[in-house]
């Protein structure tokens, strides 16, 4: 086995994983705020107004991050269900349900700035325009993800329970990334690609993938930080976090 | 003991349920008054001039329609929950997702056929045109074991939970909005003179997957919910 695997393998354990995510929590957090930092400041200062829009674009700079998050959040929420299911890792099951709020919550974040974008360019707070129905259908579909899970007294199960539902609700998934080009509607198309050349100028360009960078570490710091808390509650009569009380506190159990 | 063979699995469960709902026949009514009351309620409320309930009236009984499923959607498995025999399905020695398949398919004719036997009724009630209304049946048989199918999933995810009802619904309502666009938009696309061919036919691929997927499905939904 060589050292990556191992370490994956490490990673599976919930002592070995809090310890690890305690570790790397500071840091996530210090690089997502200094990358924020420097796309803020991008988005606000040294990008141009947009010939059209005037300054009202710049909301992009967090509509898009949030948007791409997700369904980012879904996807990795949907990996971990399939992880969890398949090989009843434990790590896998509080890691999905981890991110489901916080998923929510960058939905929420996308539907909120478009409305707030709309009203000036669109002159609408809502339309009933394909990205934005199935955005809606993704912020539900997070809701009874979380739903799910509270409703169900025994934490393992109802992990299962909202991960398989997690993962049938995949299906929307595509729907929402590809709603603009399947139906030519008033969402913008696609502008900016990771393969092959943006339609964007450069100077627009680099603070939004560096608010995404930052959106992505923070995502990752603000998983860490639930799971830490779900493990502890998870493993609350195991032996290492007995460990990690203080003594004191130990002594009343 | 020699276990039957597993199409006499599946002829019980047929003829277990079908008896289940002619025993309680009164309570199989309960869905087709309620779709009903709710089209009626729409001339109430928007006035009864034909050409406005006309523009309504496709969506209005395809919502009713799903509503009303849904409503007996949260039974579906209570009452074999209750008595036990929902166990007995899972350990029994033939496949879950074929038996579920047979309740399934037992829901969908006791619930669904009736409402798409009213629907004529319904879209009277709400002018609907003429010439739409065979789009709005076939459009109905094609959504409806949809509903049925994702429905099912949704409630073997449930099952075993007092109040599941409003879960229920946040559950199944995402998963079912594609049918009730392509339904509906179907029925719209007819009214207005367009064609109205795709959409039906991507509510008839989606089904065709349904079938195959949903109870296989489901009965992993089940494992998990009665682990």
């Amino acid at each position: 086995m060589n050292s990556f695997v191992l370490f994956f393998h490490k990673l599976g354990s919930p002592p070995y994983f809090y310890r690890f995510a305690g570790k790397w929590l500071p840091w996530l957090y210090a690089i997502a705020l200094v990358a924020a930092a420097i796309g803020f400041y991008g988005a606000l200062f040294t990008a141009p107004a947009d010939y059209q829009q005037g300054d009202s674009f710049r909301i992009m700079y967090v509509h898009v991050p949030c948007a791409w998050m997700g369904l980012f959040a879904y996807l990795f929420m949907a990996a971990n269900g399939f992880i969890a299911l398949v090989w009843r890792i434990k790590l896998s099951e509080t890691l999905a349900m981890a991110s489901a709020p916080i998923g929510a919550a960058f939905t929420f974040i996308t539907l909120v700035t478009g409305s707030l974008w709309g009203k000036p360019t669109w002159g609408t707070w809502w339309t009933w325009d394909a990205r934005l129905t199935s955005e809606l259908v993704l912020l539900f579909l997070y809701f009874g993800v979380i739903g799910l899970y509270h409703a169900i007294e025994d934490r393992r199960q109802a992990a299962r329970a909202a991960a398989f539902l997690a993962l049938i609700g995949i299906v929307n998934l595509p729907i929402v990334h590809y709603s603009v080009i399947w139906w030519n509607t008033l969402h913008q198309g696609q502008t900016v690609n990771l393969i092959g050349p943006s339609k964007i100028a450069p100077s627009m360009l680099w603070p939004l993938l560096t608010l995404a960078f930052a959106t992505h570490v923070y995502f990752f710091a603000s998983v860490f930080a639930r799971t830490r808390v779900a493990l502890l509650e998870l493993e609350s009569g195991k032996d290492w976090v007995r460990a990690l009380l203080p003594a004191t506190q130990a002594s009343h159990d | 003991m020699k276990p039957g063979t597993t199409s006499a699995a599946c002829a019980a469960v047929l003829r277990r349920d079908l008896m289940l709902v002619w025993r309680r026949r009164g309570d199989a009514l309960n869905p087709l008054l309620f779709a009903i009351i709710v089209v009626a309620c729409f001339p109430f409320a928007l006035g009864p001039e034909a050409a406005v309930l006309e523009r309504i009236a496709a969506g209005t009984i395809f919502v009713a329609v799903l509503l009303a499923m849904l409503l007996t959607l949260d039974a579906l498995f209570r009452s074999d929950l209750e008595d036990g025999s929902l166990e007995q399905l899972v350990v029994s020695p033939h496949p879950l997702a074929l038996l579920l398949g047979c309740k399934i398919f037992i829901h969908w004719l006791t619930t669904a056929l009736p409402l798409i036997i009213v629907a004529p009724l319904l879209a009277q009630l709400l002018q609907l045109p003429a010439p739409v209304l065979p789009v709005l049946i076939i459009a109905l048989a094609l959504a409806t074991p949809l509903l049925s199918l994702i429905g099912a999933v949704c409630v073997a995810l449930t099952v075993g939970m007092r109040r599941s009802g409003m879960l229920l619904t946040l559950l199944v309502l995402p998963l079912i909005v594609p049918a009730l666009i392509f339904g509906a938009g179907a029925c719209n696309a007819a009214q207005n003179g367009f064609a109205y061919a795709a959409p039906l036919l991507w509510l008839a691929a989606w089904l065709v997957l349904s079938i195959i997927i949903a109870p296989l499905a489901a009965a992993a939904a089940l494992k998990i919910s009665l682990s």
